[in-house]
């Protein structure tokens, strides 16, 4: 019998506030170390943690947005381990009563079906600093400028089965993390970071020993990792050994897990409430104020752009993976009443560039404006879709406007009937056997003479035209 | 008869990282247990239908809003502590 994977994923994802969790310190990135970091951050004897209200407001965001339950008193505790970086000795968290409870995310598979992955819940906790271990004359260095930023760390139910649904489960919350702005998702500051939890059983059996893997901070390595580990226990299993259950770290380098501690004295974390911080009450109407203060969410615009621009569900997808994304499709699918085409040009011609400069939409040098006067220029024929992206390229390095660069380069498609009939009338003459063999019945030597059509114009004949003309020449 | 064990008595001393004299391992095994068997008394209090107190105050938590008011004091911070280099706190190295 076949091996089942299972899988389970803790994510933390950095809240977006401008100050910490519990102190009043910066939370901007990549200031010089220990500039941002106050004296409750430093855990100095006698401060008190005072709670940040957007973090809460935050939390409750996330919690709607997936269906959950708002606790509506939930508690803060302290879990306590040590380690340089967490400089009181202990983490505050919340244990037996987080902010949000019981909820789920719905994902797409590869066949199109859609699976529902339960969301057991999602609690607030503080970020620890960060241990810095080359170059300090065998010392490590502490910075504490991340220590107190606000997480919220959203566990998964173990339900799913392969390192793809993980991996359609991770993208699915980056995205919707990004639409309510709760979290920037940028993964390579660690922003939005995860935890997978993987073991492997056979089809209804119990579930095996899990391994967790920590801090997969890209959406490649956590399907990497995943599919490795996944190998590691089979082939363990199936050896006659057995799978202990440790914390593992992923070395990209390497493709590899290897084991960090064993986990069972690390896990001992003796969570008790935090007598510093009182029960925090979230009342009816503040659920309703957030509520009010949602964004469409990701599932709602994909199913309205289907409805609206009769895109495939498949196009409505990509297209709603960020809110610029989406916003952007708008803009120019009512700038050219073409949703069709714009769709082609974001998801195609575009997409490409900014993969190749890895840029995000929102800083796409070429605007909505700009895209729907190309393609509007399209649409009148005055260009083809060939040169359109010579010209998209050309804006993109910022050679100029739409039609500056139709000018400048001569990309202005002929579709004046006179010329292209000379042209044509030119090349039925020069290919005498090939006329005679179409006329025979070789209709896939059209193609040919279309070919010939465009390398005569160099490029810039109106397809449409030249097939039209050529159609009536060779039947005549 | 005493409810915690030495082992486990040094055990929670490790993960508190406290060091208890083996000699005195008997006295905090007996200290700690009387308190042990005082909360066990309690658990046999019928608690049906009470709520969990998580806060001996019965007051709610207030917020702070989300503004960073903290400024640079890392000169004054780091002034106390054993050694700092580019601004960071240098500690025994820890390898994971």
């Amino acid at each position: 019998m076949e091996w089942e994977t299972v899988i389970g994923l803790e994510i933390h994802a950095q809240l977006s506030t401008n100050s910490k969790i519990f102190s009043g310190s910066s939370t901007a990135y990549g200031a010089e170390p220990n500039t941002q970091a106050s004296l409750v951050d430093l855990g100095m004897p006698g401060v008190l943690p005072v709670l940040n209200k957007k973090a809460v407001e935050m939390a409750i965001r996330l919690g709607l947005a997936i269906n959950a339950t708002i606790t509506p008193r939930s508690v803060f505790a302290r879990k306590n381990y040590f380690y340089p970086d967490l400089p009181k000795g202990y983490q505050i968290s919340q244990f037996e009563l987080p902010v949000v409870a019981k909820g789920h995310l719905d994902i797409e598979l590869d066949d199109g079906s859609s699976k529902r992955i339960g969301i057991t819940r999602a609690h607030l906790e503080e970020d620890a600093g960060k241990s810095l271990h080359e170059d300090f004359h065998g010392k490590t260095g502490i910075d504490l400028n991340r220590a107190g930023t606000p997480l919220l760390e959203i566990v998964s139910e173990p339900d799913m089965r392969s390192a793809k649904e993980a991996v359609a489960y991770m993208k699915k919350l980056h995205a919707l993390v990004r639409y309510l702005g709760v979290c920037d998702g940028n993964m390579q500051e660690g922003s939005f970071r995860c935890d997978a939890n993987v073991s492997v059983r056979k089809p209804g059996q119990p579930f095996g020993t899990r391994a967790e893997i920590k801090n997969l901070n890209s959406f490649r390595f956590i399907e990497r990792a995943i599919n490795y580990e996944v190998e590691r226990q089979i082939e363990l299993i199936e050896s006659g050994g057995k799978v202990v259950q440790e914390t593992r770290l992923y070395d990209p380098d390497k493709g590899e897990t290897r084991s960090m501690r064993g986990k069972e004295d690390a896990n001992d974390y003796r969570y008790f409430p935090d007598p510093d911080l009182l029960p925090v009450e979230i009342t009816p109407a503040d659920i309703e104020a957030v509520r009010a203060s949602l964004p469409e969410l990701p599932d709602a615009k994909k199913q309205r752009f289907i409805q609206t621009y009769q895109l495939g569900s498949y196009e409505a997808e990509a297209l709603t993976a960020s809110s610029e994304l989406g916003d952007y499709f708008e803009a120019v699918a009512k700038g050219t009443q073409d949703a069709k085409l714009a769709a082609n040009w974001l998801m195609g011609g575009l997409a490409a560039l900014l993969n190749k400069h890895e840029l995000e939409i929102s800083a796409s040098p070429v605007g909505t404006d700009a895209l729907t006067q190309l393609l509007n220029r399209i649409k009148d024929n005055t260009i083809s879709s060939t040169a359109a992206k010579d010209v998209l390229e050309a804006m993109w390095h910022g050679e100029g406007t739409v039609d500056a660069i139709i000018d400048q380069k001569g990309l202005k498609q002929i579709s004046d009937t006179g010329a292209i009939e000379a042209m044509i009338d030119e090349i039925i003459a020069k290919n005498p056997s090939q006329v005679a063999d179409y006329r025979s019945g070789k209709d896939k030597l059209f193609a040919f003479f279309v070919g010939q059509a465009m390398r005569a114009s160099k490029g810039k004949a109106n397809p449409n035209t030249v097939n039209d003309i050529l159609k009536q020449k060779l039947e005549g | 008869m005493s409810t915690i064990s030495e082992a486990e008595v040094q055990k929670v001393a490790h993960l508190a990282r406290l060091a208890i004299p083996e000699d005195q391992t008997t006295a905090y095994v007996s200290k700690i247990s009387s308190i042990i068997d005082l909360v066990a008394q309690m658990s046999a209090v019928n608690t049906e239908g009470v709520e969990p107190m998580a806060h001996p105050l019965d007051s709610v938590q207030r917020l702070r809003e989300d503004v960073a008011t903290e400024t640079n004091h890392r000169e004054a911070y780091q002034a106390v502590a054993p050694e700092v280099e580019d601004g960071l706190y240098l500690v025994p190295k820890v390898l994971e």
